[in-house]
């Protein structure tokens, strides 16, 4: 097994790669609408690229909604694109230098044609700013190919197969994107998890990378001896990266075992011309054939010659060959699903149905057919991409582009885009990357996260809970509040690993919150001594209710007491106990506690209490025993 | 057609030039450039001329360009490009029928380029008859004769080329065609479509000019829509004029159709760019429909005929006022020879009031001085101010709601076709609709 990721992050700059839009994601409702249309175009040779000349077959419109404060005429390609954004050149730059790759000397943007909609201009920007380098996974070393700088396209909205009509969001097209593509090096599924890992702690010590989902972004290219190589885009989550290589593997194995199968059957798989069957179906019973009559289509089928029993061929764990061609037709045609003869008599089709179908279409007993239920030419669609997908079955696995579905299957998603989509933008002009440059960011490259994991038990935090807080995604904010309230460290990295988890987890938004918010949070926090719990009830309301961070604070802190007001009640209920504690020692705790308890009204947990009052009686009988 | 220009080194200069030349590269060629134990392979890519000379651009198998200095890298031929920038022969439609056809001449633009996808460059070099591969859908509305008359950017038009437009046009519409499209770069296309309303003026067919914002090598180009309206309009409006077509607004798939002497590009970039000022859209038009907003006015005919006057003068001029405007530019103009001026003045048409004499007396040795507004929208009134009455007394003739642009078009076509002494009375009459009566009321300002 041959593996190969193409990892994408986007980064976190102050504006966008081309335009000085900002890049954070818009809420509320967009500010205006417009549609379009996209064509494939020719190149200079007459070649239509597959995966363009694909969408253009689907005949698509898209609405494209924008907002006033997230996107400009650049995202509406109704202006050029303004220069190459050089914060975000720089942060590419220095990815390059932790990666060991070799930044090219002058940055040319090309644009690579995408037309999905998901870019309004029909084409995504893309520069590759480094070649070469590699990461290492123990004593293996898995090599880079290439690293480029490139725009993150619309954010899908809705699709609405029946009327074409597909809806993106403009906000998030233009942010900058890293991709990181490495070697075909690696060879097992784990090893696909380890390096995607092994990246993403490389790209988290720039400090300079988006956090939250969607925001780190794998495609992953698998093939297996004899297959072929498959794309599988979007993966979200690093948990699912293995997960999906070794589904894709497994289809790939099974498309070759039924290439052998196939083969032993026939010289060639030959499909009929689709013929319309609806009147064999006037008085079914079946439901969705009813339904699909009623709202004006036909039932139209093809025969698959030496077929039968092929589409109920488990390829993968829980993915039939049937499913695999439902899969082409809904996406290029457009149509609901389709049936096929080894899942019937089923869904209300009797077997006097099944029968006449098979006279009609001249099946033989190792034939099998296909039936489409839609309007003549969408049917008709969709059954010359079953007769082709049938026919390529014979050939084993076909090169083509899937989308990862989030249980770690794969579905088809459009056919593999050749060399002929890539052309260069002329409104950028070049960028030259010197020497220069390179030398003053290499300085700027932040320290390694070791060095942060040793500086924070430095700090008195546990080498556990060091290791967290390095890999959290508030880095950013830790970092900065480390520089501000070292004291605070334990507290810090408690709250911004398990407490943030622990909230994320009850479904609490906290990740959705922006670093200010969090960090002013942090700041009140620490300036009132607030207790953990009370920095975690805080944030609770912040990211659950409209409350801003001073009222949050406010409130917490009057229905709790911070640290401050917790030790001065303990320090007046010593004072006020001095000769039970010279009388009775260690032993005065419990009935101070009793008493501290009172005073506190349930305004702090009982385990903290605890705490600090055997903290103080501590301190004060060394004090008195030292002063004695 | 050499797609790569003269130079087999386009753009290379300095050192990268003589480095490639020892090597005995040219464009498109493969090549290894070497830096010690690390190289690159790739196709030379061709350079913009201002760009820094120790760079080569080749492109990696990957698909992507990369620029790499050769101030430490020796460079190796690896292999010769091979049949690269050759065009297929485009087979043109012969025989043709009176008024079953629409004419289209491309003039140039971005409508008529295309880029090259090997280097990006975008060059204005496109047959007529590739815009017609480019939509196919033109097929089911009408056959189309095409000619390059000029492969030029908007920006270098001329008023010689507007008398070269106007007589390809004309023969055109004496050849039989139904309508005519001219293909035109949006920087200049409204003063190409007043020139052509003033030289075939009272013609009978459709004149459209059209042309796209975005380039016709995007998938997201407005060439596709703004070609395929224009030709429908051409052929199904029998609305007789000079119009431009181009999208009415952000949104694909209708165009407006614009009058040639009332449209002006109000925007650097928008696809919508082209606005009627002063009137509105006479149509809209998409794939499938054609909608006159004025329907008693479909299929109007003019008598008389076309009175075709397609000279045009380059003694004219077209001057902005601004504060501080010295009237050493307009005796300049004078002293150089130039027969008259259009002024963009401010407001209602004004000029400092401190140039009225000086105007005075260029005016009394006959040189022509004409006054619209810099607003654009709306018309000049130079009685309601004192300045305004004594740039009347001096001799400036006002021209109403008449568009700057339109207004200096119209002079150079006057002075090419009119005694001196007769355009003033040309320029204050209305000849083809630059001049309205009426201001309507066009709804709230936005």
């Amino acid at each position: 097994m041959k593996v190969g990721l193409e990892i994408h992050q986007q980064l976190d700059t102050r504006e966008k790669l081309f335009c000085a839009c900002p890049t954070r994601p818009a809420t509320g409702k967009p500010d205006y609408e417009f549609r379009r249309v996209l064509r494939a175009t020719k190149s200079e040779l007459g070649v239509v690229d597959p995966a363009a000349q694909f969408e253009e077959v689907r005949r698509r419109v898209y609405v494209y909604q924008g907002f006033r404060d997230h996107t400009c005429l650049v995202e509406m390609d109704e202006e050029p694109p303004h220069e190459l954004n050089m914060e975000a050149l720089e942060i590419g730059l220095m990815c390059a230098m932790l990666l060991g790759a070799r930044p090219v000397d002058e940055v040319v943007v090309m644009r690579k044609t995408v037309i999905d909609g998901s870019n309004t201009s029909g084409f995504q920007r893309t520069a590759l700013i480094a070649l070469g380098g590699g990461i290492k996974l123990g004593d293996k070393t898995i090599g880079i190919s290439t690293l480029c700088l490139e725009e993150d396209a619309a954010r899908l909205v809705s699709s609405d197969a029946s009327t074409g009509v597909v809806t993106y969001r403009l906000d998030r097209l233009g942010v900058p994107l890293i991709e990181i593509s490495t070697k075909p090096d690696i060879t097992t599924p784990e090893e696909a998890g380890a390096a995607a890992y092994e990246i993403g702690r490389i790209l988290r010590r720039l400090r300079r990378v988006k956090r939250g989902l969607g925001t780190i972004r794998q495609d992953i290219n698998v093939s297996v001896e004899g297959g072929a190589r498959i794309e599988v885009k979007g993966v979200q989550e690093l948990s699912l990266i293995s997960k999906v290589v070794s589904f894709e593997a497994k289809r790939q194995e099974g498309l070759l075992r039924l290439r052998e199968e196939l083969r032993r059957r026939v010289p060639a798989v030959v499909v009929s011309d689709p013929v319309d069957l609806t009147s064999e179906f006037e008085a079914t019973q079946s439901n969705t054939i009813k339904q699909g009559l009623k709202s004006g289509g036909g039932v139209f089928g093809v025969r698959v010659e030496g077929f039968s029993g092929y589409f109920k061929f488990e390829v993968a764990p829980g993915k039939r060959f049937g499913s695999e061609l439902a899969d082409y037709a809904r996406q290029i045609a457009g149509v609901g699903g389709l049936i096929h003869s080894d899942e019937l008599p089923a869904y209300g089709v009797t077997q006097e149905e099944v029968d006449a179908v098979k006279r009609k279409l001249g099946c033989s007993d190792v034939d099998g057919f296909v039936l489409v239920v839609a309007e003549r030419t969408r049917a008709e669609r969709a059954l010359s991409v079953v007769a082709k997908r049938c026919a390529q079955a014979i050939d084993g696995v076909v090169e083509e582009t899937r989308a990862a579905q989030p249980d770690g299957t794969t579905r088809f998603l459009r056919p593999m885009p050749g060399s002929a989509r890539m052309y260069p933008e002329t409104d950028v002009p070049y960028v030259r990357v010197t020497s220069e440059t390179l030398s003053r960011l290499k300085s700027a490259i932040p320290p390694p996260l070791e060095e942060l994991e040793s500086r924070l038990v430095s700090l008195k935090v546990s080498s556990e809970l060091a290791k967290q807080a390095v890999e959290s995604e508030w880095l950013n904010v830790l970092e900065t509040m480390l520089a501000e309230a070292p004291e605070a460290a334990q507290l810090l990295c408690s709250v911004l690993t398990q407490d943030v988890r622990e909230l994320s987890r009850e479904g609490v938004g906290v990740d959705e919150l922006p670093d200010h918010v969090v960090l002013e949070l942090l700041r009140g926090a620490v300036r009132k001594g607030l207790l953990r719990d009370q920095v975690k009830q805080a944030l609770r309301l912040v990211a659950t209710s409209s409350r801003s961070v001073g009222e949050a604070l406010e409130e917490i802190s009057s229905t709790t007491i911070s640290l401050g007001e917790l030790d001065a009640i303990i320090e007046s209920v010593i004072d006020s106990n001095k000769q039970l504690i010279s009388a009775r020692g260690a032993e005065a705790f419990k009935p101070l506690m009793g008493d501290v308890m009172k005073l506190v009204r349930g305004r702090a947990p009982g385990s903290i209490v605890s705490q600090r009052l055997a903290q103080k009686l501590r301190e004060r009988t060394e004090r008195v025993s030292a002063q004695g | 057609m050499c797609v790569l220009g003269e130079s087999r080194l386009e753009g290379y200069h300095g050192l990268a030039y003589r480095k490639l030349v020892e090597a005995g590269v040219n464009v498109g060629d493969t090549v290894e450039v070497s830096f010690g134990d690390e190289s690159f392979v790739g196709r030379l890519m061709p350079r913009v001329e201002s760009d820094d000379d120790s760079v080569v651009t080749i492109k990696l198998p990957n698909g992507y360009n990369i620029g790499l200095s050769v101030v430490d890298a020796s460079v190796r031929l690896v292999s010769p490009a091979g049949g690269l920038h050759q065009q297929p022969p485009v087979e043109e439609a012969v025989g043709f029928g009176a008024g079953e056809y629409v004419a289209l001449i491309s003039t140039g633009g971005t409508i008529a380029s295309r880029v090259e996808y090997e280097t990006g460059a975008v060059r204005p070099a496109l047959r007529a008859s590739d815009l017609m591969s480019l939509v196919p859908e033109l097929e089911g509305i009408s056959r189309l004769k095409t000619q390059v008359l000029m492969s030029i950017l908007s920006e270098d038009m001329k008023p010689a080329y507007w008398e070269r437009i106007a007589r390809a046009v004309y023969s055109e519409l004496e050849a039989g065609a139904a309508g005519v499209v001219v293909a035109h770069g949006t920087d200049t296309m409204g003063y190409t479509a007043a020139a052509l309303s003033f030289a075939l003026r009272g013609v009978d067919r459709p004149i459209v000019l059209v042309g796209s914002q975005r380039s016709s090598d995007r998938p997201s180009s407005d060439a596709y829509t703004n070609l395929l309206c224009a030709v429908k309009f051409a052929k199904e409006s029998f609305r007789p004029g000079v119009y431009v077509c181009m999208h009415a607004s952000t949104s694909d798939p209708t165009c407006a159709v614009i009058p040639g002497v009332k449209v002006r590009k109000m925007h650097t970039s928008r696809r919508d760019a082209f606005k009627a000022v002063n009137t509105r859209p006479v149509a809209f038009v998409d794939r499938d429909k054609l909608v006159f907003l004025d329907e008693s006015s479909k299929g109007y005919v003019v008598g008389g005929g076309v009175v075709f006057k397609p000279g045009f003068s380059d003694k004219a001029a077209l001057i902005e006022y601004y504060p501080g405007f010295s009237l050493d530019i307009l005796n300049w103009l004078a002293e150089k020879g130039y027969l008259g001026v259009v002024l963009a003045g401010t407001g209602l048409g004004h000029v400092s009031s401190e140039l009225v004499d000086g105007i005075a007396r260029l005016r009394r040795s006959g040189f022509l001085i004409y006054m619209t507004s810099q607003c654009l929208y709306g018309r000049v009134n130079m009685n309601v101010y004192t300045t305004g009455r004594r740039l009347l007394a001096a001799g400036v003739v006002p021209l109403g709601d008449m568009l700057p642009e339109t207004a200096y078009v119209k002079l150079s076509w006057a002075l090419a076709n009119y005694p001196l002494e007769e355009v003033d009375g040309v320029m204050r009459s209305n000849l083809v609709g630059e001049l309205s009566a009426r201001s309507v009321y066009s709804g709230e300002w936005t």
